[in-house]
């Protein structure tokens, strides 16, 4: 008789390198685009230089994992919030739909405009 | 599940059970910090959705690039700005803090001091910051 | 003149009362003493009615956790002139039902504790021609830690998710089944592996941390929670990847 396949370890390795490439890597893209170039502290790069970067395809497609990652850790994070905070843990399954679902589209959206640049 | 089934009787009697506070988490200062940390999970995300319209921008044309940094230096998007560049650094902080207690690291049969693992985390932020200030500023 | 301190202690007498409600004992303080020897004081001299539990006054047992001020604490292990002027708070442990005074019911953890089978499990025992299974300093110091705890279960009363679900395995119940996970006499792990793996095994854990915080024998549990949930983690992905292996 074959158990039914946890997926519970595989939502926490998708969390937890997810953890790791925002902690890693939004703190400067933040600083940079959310206050450094609009606000003049740095010169900003040219438009043409940042759309030779993010046209690259293999940068989309590392800006496409970022992006997953990032959106299915803050997921899975929420998800155990809601249960810790709110103490919904009776609402389980449409949690789960809910916080998973919205990284899902997230992810997809992040996908299809990452597709469509340039 | 707890051990016994709730009969209560004379020489069994009722057993107190206080439930807890939705506010559970404001009685203290460390399990404030905790659901500060969880939450700055929703800022990640409102991240994400900033930097995906970042690269939309981007792609129509530089007139739509000016606007967007035009947007993102309006007062409420500073702010909201802010507010999550204050939570994605306590994010980063708590995370890397707390890297050695999920992983020990074995070196030459020894077990490496906590301070070593969650120091490498933090030189390899140092050069994953240096190298994005790199790749995208030249 | 010895200096005096209030006691308050919840008292909760289900033949009496439907709620707890607190007694204040005007108790001495002396330096030397511990909230356990206050208790006693008041039990010996003032309030024979008062019931705790206690046992080897010296931090061993695990049996004289209750909450002090609202942190759980060993009253054998915290010095009573500490909380000059006072007055102290003594309240049960929290997370658990209270069946008179300070006296919780544990039943929940000791089920849960031999759920996670906490001894050396062989294939086959070696046998006993063969003479002892030899161990390394180095083998002893991976689990040493976890064999530190001493079931107090102050973790599980600081712990908000057993508190929040008292379904969770909770912290110490966890940090023994690694104690002998990690120990290289053990062959256990894949048994132990079912109970852990389960929803309200590990994967309830949000490494809040307070339990580590309020363990009174530097044991650890929210690291040996999360280590156990990495090495779950890639148990699964190699179960995954192989599904033979294993077998």
């Amino acid at each position: 008789m074959m158990a039914r396949k946890p997926i519970e370890p595989g939502l926490w390795i998708l969390f937890s390198v997810g953890g790791v490439v925002a902690a890693m890597f939004v703190p400067v893209l933040l600083f940079l685009f959310g206050f450094a170039y609009p606000l003049g502290w740095l010169p900003s790069p040219s438009h043409t230089h940042l759309v030779a970067l993010v046209g690259h395809p293999l940068v989309r497609i590392l800006l496409f994992i970022v992006c997953t990652l990032c959106l299915l850790h803050a997921a899975h994070r929420f998800r155990y919030t809601l249960y810790d905070g709110l103490q919904l843990q009776h609402l389980q399954e449409l949690i789960v739909l809910f916080c998973y679902g919205v990284a899902l589209v997230g992810s997809l959206a992040a996908g299809v405009v990452l597709w469509q640049f340039g | 599940m707890t051990s016994e089934r709730n009969r209560y009787t004379e020489f069994r009697p009722r057993w107190y059970r206080p439930r807890m506070s939705t506010w559970w988490w404001l009685k203290r200062w460390s399990s404030v910090a905790f659901i500060l940390r969880e939450l700055s999970s929703i800022f990640i995300a409102w991240f994400i959705y900033f930097f995906l319209r970042l690269v939309h921008a981007l792609g129509r044309g530089d007139a739509a690039y000016r606007e967007f940094l035009a947007w993102t230096a309006s007062p409420g998007i500073l702010a909201l700005n802010g507010i999550t560049f204050a939570f994605v650094l306590f994010h980063a902080v708590t995370w890397f803090n707390l890297a050695p207690q999920a992983m020990v690291v074995h070196l030459g049969g020894r077990r490496l001091p906590g301070a070593f693992v969650a120091g490498a985390n933090y030189v390899a932020w140092v050069l994953a910051t240096a190298f994005v200030l790199w790749i995208v500023g030249r | 003149m010895v200096d005096r301190i209030t006691i308050e202690v919840a008292r909760y007498r289900p033949e009496k009362e439907a709620e707890p409600s607190f007694q204040a004992y005007e108790v001495p303080c002396r330096k030397d003493w511990v909230i356990l020897d206050g208790l006693n004081h008041i039990k010996d001299f003032l309030d024979g009615t008062l019931s705790f539990r206690w046992s080897c006054r010296m931090g061993v047992c695990g049996s004289c956790g209750m909450t002090v001020n609202g942190e759980p604490k060993l009253t054998c292990a915290t010095f009573l002139a500490d909380y000059a002027p006072g007055p102290v708070r003594i309240e049960p442990l929290r997370n658990f039902p209270v069946i008179r005074d300070v006296i919780v019911d544990i039943g929940d953890f000791m089920q849960k504790l031999s759920a996670v089978k906490p001894w050396i499990i062989r294939d086959e025992e070696k046998p006993l021609a063969e003479g002892e299974y030899r161990q390394t300093p180095e083998q002893l110091d991976e689990y040493k830690q976890f064999s530190m705890c001493i079931n107090c279960m102050l973790c599980y009363s600081a712990c908000p998710v057993y508190g929040l679900d008292p379904e969770f395995i909770g912290p110490a119940a966890i940090a023994l089944a690694q104690r002998y996970n990690l120990d290289s006499r053990d062959q256990g792990a894949r048994q132990r592996r079912e109970i852990l793996s389960k929803h309200v095994g590990i994967w309830s854990c949000t490494f809040v941390g307070e339990c580590t915080k309020v363990c009174p024998k530097h044991v650890d549990p929210a690291g040996a929670i999360q280590r156990y949930k990495l090495s779950s983690a890639l148990e699964w992905v190699k179960d995954f990847v192989m599904p033979w292996h294993g077998q």
